[in-house]
């Protein structure tokens, strides 16, 4: 099965689709990391709370931050992205 | 002379050394030889591949100028830096497969073979050339400056036999063996940042009585030190969250970065390098900068920055682990030293040479070039880093801002925007890096954000503009 299109290579398409998660996931790393560090750590300092002797804020954003990047870019990379050849050049006469 | 230190340091020297010959011979197999010395016959698996674009990216900036800004400003420096987990996975997503495929297609060895391909233009060719031989020209004195600098404090060496140990070391496996040698032992010293970084980030936590201790004389001393606003409070958000822009996406648009993304396998290795390098760049950006200001309470009163991450390292670990954890500084400044070496090297052998000077140079004649350019160059840099100058992180950041202002969107919208032109390519180029040099100048952290930021917008703004005016797209864009 496979559907003929001489416009535009399908793997492009699949390349696509990964560069906008790339950038999706950015943005939700962005947001995460200042929404944390601005949000709970604008108060005076005596005020913190701690969690494994760091600022709560310092937590969330940075060390908790980091580790729930790695788990998402772990899973987009698991279930989201498709392997496809990159030394293919003929057209239409491959089997799949 | 303290041997105990430097002992793993040379041992540390004589592996890389090894490595780099190693794989000097595996190249006599490969099919082209500018693929294979410029590119590494585009092998490269998951691993070598994400240790590669970190040890590349990750400098002496990241060792030692990065956590000495730490030790003074405190947790509002770390919290900058933590924008470079970025670096790990986005810019293999964003150039990802249509990069590599597109490479292949055009059977591009460098970034500037691709642009010259997608644009047909000599302009954007002798301009992207131009740069990247100016840019990263600089940024290799700085990286050498850095690395001589090292040597001297931790063995005691005068400045000038120090420099000439590293030149010497980096430049024999990097003329000779090309970009595996450049990509294997930086995978070798990726891996040593990432111990390195781990080793000495428990063994200062211990040092300092345990994190809520640590914290404790922190917030007694300055309580701004544990808040995101830097030791005087003028760290700003805004300027702090500029920092994504320079140290993390803009990071897509550098050569010595980009060219990496051309040269793996398959997907693969893509998909593995993306999951390592998230993880082990995090590490290192968190761990290392937090040293920095973990170090504080234990030794304070150091006055310059670039000093506190070996001498903290002397202070908490014992001679011999001390040597090993400081073999990490030293194999990032290595690690980007040579690709840069390489890199310079290809803009002038591949793209100025042989594209405009001698096209119909014979196999063995490419060959000579590429050996003698690259060693030339090694001599150059030698020559400009004995006087050398000052604040290493700034002038490094200066080349940075530089190319990723011409190169970020000629790169990434000549890849997905089918409309890009040639001219628009040019204007974006000559308004990214000129208005970054101006504004550098006349104008630094312009509205309170990192001075990378409005040259990126303007160039971006020029790009489309310029594209959109000059619209008619050549046959080979057409295909895009």
């Amino acid at each position: 099965m496979k559907i003929d299109r001489h416009k535009k290579d399908p793997r492009f398409k699949i390349a696509e689709k990964e560069a906008w998660i790339g950038i999706g996931l950015v943005l939700f790393n962005f947001i995460w990391w200042y929404g944390f560090a601005y949000g709970m750590g604008s108060g005076p300092a005596e005020e913190y709370t701690y969690i494994f002797g760091l600022p709560a804020w310092f937590f969330y954003s940075c060390v908790a931050g980091f580790l729930i990047m790695v788990v998402l870019v772990t899973a987009a990379v698991r279930f989201l992205f498709k392997e496809v050849p990159f030394e293919d050049r003929s057209e239409g006469g491959d089997s799949e | 002379m303290n041997w105990e230190v430097v002992a793993p340091l040379l041992i540390f020297l004589v592996i890389i050394f090894l490595i780099g010959f190693w794989s000097s011979r595996q190249m006599q197999s490969g099919n082209s030889f500018l693929q294979d010395y410029f590119l590494g016959g585009r092998q490269l698996g998951g691993f070598i591949l994400a240790m590669t674009m970190i040890a590349t990216y990750g400098s002496a900036s990241s060792f030692i100028g990065g956590p000495g800004v730490a030790y003074t400003q405190g947790l509002g420096w770390v919290l900058l830096a933590m924008s470079q987990v970025v670096t790990g996975y986005f810019v293999l997503m964003v150039l990802g497969k249509k990069f590599a495929i597109t490479a292949r297609k055009y059977n591009a060895v460098t970034l500037i073979d691709f642009l010259k391909e997608r644009y047909n233009s000599k302009w954007v060719v002798w301009l992207s050339a131009l740069s990247i031989i100016i840019f990263l020209f600089s940024a290799m004195a700085a990286q050498w400056v850095g690395g001589a600098r090292l040597i001297e404090s931790l063995t005691g060496l005068s400045y000038i036999s120090a420099l000439f140990i590293f030149a010497a070391s980096v430049m024999v496996y990097v003329v000779i063996g090309g970009f595996r040698a450049v990509a294997v032992t930086d995978a070798v010293q990726g891996a040593i940042m990432f111990i390195g970084t781990l080793i000495l980030l428990i063994a200062v936590i211990v040092a300092g009585g345990g994190i809520s201790n640590i914290i404790s004389d922190l917030s007694a001393e300055n309580p701004n030190l544990i808040t995101p606003y830097g030791f005087d409070g003028g760290l700003t958000p805004l300027y702090v969250s500029s920092f994504w822009i320079l140290v993390g996406v803009g990071v897509v648009g550098l050569p010595q970065v980009a060219v990496r993304a051309m040269s793996y396998k398959n997907a693969k290795a893509m998909h593995r390098a993306i999951i390592i390098g998230t993880v082990v760049v995090g590490s290192i950006m968190l761990g290392m900068h937090l040293i920095g200001v973990f170090a504080r309470p234990i030794l304070p009163g150091i006055e310059v920055g670039d000093k506190v991450m070996p001498m903290i390292a002397m202070e908490v670990l014992p001679p011999w682990l001390a040597g090993i954890v400081l073999a990490a500084p030293m194999a990032a400044i290595m690690s980007t030293v040579d690709s840069l070496l390489l890199l310079v090297s290809s803009a002038i052998v591949k793209d100025v040479y042989i594209n405009y000077i001698k096209p119909d140079a014979s196999e063995n004649t490419i060959k000579k070039m590429s050996f003698s350019v690259t060693a030339l160059l090694g001599v150059l840099v030698f020559l400009m880093a004995l006087s050398p100058p000052d604040l290493l992180i700034w002038l490094n950041l200066f080349s940075f801002g530089g190319l990723e202002a011409a190169f970020i969107w000629p790169v990434v919208l000549g890849l997905y925007w089918r409309k890009g032109n040639k001219f628009g390519a040019v204007a974006s180029m000559l308004t990214g890096t000129g208005s970054y040099i101006l504004f550098h100048t006349f104008y630094p952290n312009a509205l309170g954000m990192n001075t990378v930021v409005l040259p990126i917008v303007l160039s971006l703004l020029t790009y489309v503009a310029v594209s959109l005016f000059t619209e008619k797209p050549s046959s080979a864009a057409a295909e895009m």
